[in-house]
């Protein structure tokens, strides 16, 4: 097994999920690292890194009878990635417009040509079902200016998104 | 002087409540510079307090002056300081000395009114807001035994707990 391991499980969202999968985990000596779990459109979503001495085949084999259980479905990936990697965003960017097809690759074509990171994304879809409502909130980091990444995304509000860029301020203290 | 060592989570002391100042003598003047030094000495803090450094006195340092386009009081030595005013809630990304390789998002007030001693036992009045109000907020938590990590909000949705403030 790779020092680090990305493992992913989705499946329909009920209690007791990341309870029985991580007890599982910890009985094979496994550390959990930085992990985002989050329920979407009825599934729960876990992402996880894990490391632990087990080889991957030990660690898939322990989880078998709760995937199985729990009709889950599972991906177990070698990462480079480890601990105390984090990067601080310094821009988040709140996007909100009538939902369409193609907002999404609007806005983050934009940020890809300022050399945008994206950190983090989150969206939903809002709205009255007949007049659903799209909102974006990104949070990355970038080396530009507000006013570049301002003038960049300006041509979007003429399309009907509403795209506002802000600062993020870390105050350490 | 000196560059004091700081505590860092989960040290316990960290949760505990400080005492007022009492006495407001040479011991403490040279303490308030020790206090600073360690500030400068780590990486771009605007402000620290007293228990970060194990000592359980209600004593902070803040300065915000050298950020730009921050509104600020230039540099603050808070002894016993009061919030006794405050307006709005914004949020915020935070990190701390004591909590290394983390930041969070954390409500605070936009804007406060504060009252403190200064080095010389003289009590003053200070009008915040923004970023110099934040941190205010924030040194003044550690005085309490409370650290941002303790009122970190969702980092993935703009959830507030509805009530943010003891009064």
């Amino acid at each position: 097994m790779a020092e680090w391991n990305l493992l992913t499980l989705v499946g329909a969202d009920r209690p007791g999920i990341v309870a029985r999968v991580t007890r599982l985990l910890c009985g094979l000596g496994c550390n959990l690292g930085e992990a985002s779990m989050i329920r979407l459109g009825g599934n729960f979503t876990i992402m996880m890194m894990v490391s632990g001495a087990k080889p991957d085949d030990a660690v898939l084999a322990a989880l078998a009878p709760v995937v199985e259980e729990m009709d889950l479905r599972v991906h177990l990936d070698p990462s480079h990635g480890g601990l105390h990697h984090h990067l601080a965003p310094n821009y988040q960017v709140r996007v909100v417009g009538a939902d369409r097809a193609g907002i999404v690759a609007d806005v983050t074509e934009i940020l890809a040509t300022r050399g945008f990171n994206i950190l983090e994304l989150e969206s939903d879809v809002a709205g009255e079902r007949d007049r659903p409502i799209y909102i974006m909130n990104i949070q990355g980091y970038c080396g530009e200016t507000l006013e570049a990444l301002d003038g960049a995304l300006a041509p979007l509000a003429e399309r009907g998104v509403s795209v506002d860029v802000s600062p993020v301020d870390v105050l350490i203290g | 002087m000196a560059v004091l060592d700081i505590l860092k989570l989960p040290d316990e002391r960290l949760k505990q409540s400080s005492e007022p100042v009492e006495s407001f003598d040479r011991e403490l003047g040279d303490f308030i510079a020790d206090l600073e030094e360690t500030r400068q000495a780590g990486p771009a803090a605007v402000g620290i307090a007293a228990p970060q450094v194990g000592r359980f006195q209600r004593i902070v340092i803040l300065d915000v002056s050298t950020r730009p386009k921050t509104p600020n009081n230039g540099y603050l030595v808070l002894i016993n300081p009061e919030i006794v005013h405050w307006e709005g809630y914004a949020m915020g990304r935070e990190g701390c000395l004591s909590v290394p390789d983390y930041t969070g998002n954390v409500i605070r007030a936009t804007q406060i009114r504060l009252k403190a001693q200064d080095p010389e036992g003289r009590v003053q009045d200070y009008a915040m807001e923004g970023f110099e109000a934040r941190a205010a907020q924030h040194e003044i938590d550690h005085l309490d035994g409370l650290l941002f990590v303790d009122r970190v909000v969702s980092r993935r949705t703009d959830l507030y707990r509805r009530k943010v403030y003891k009064s």
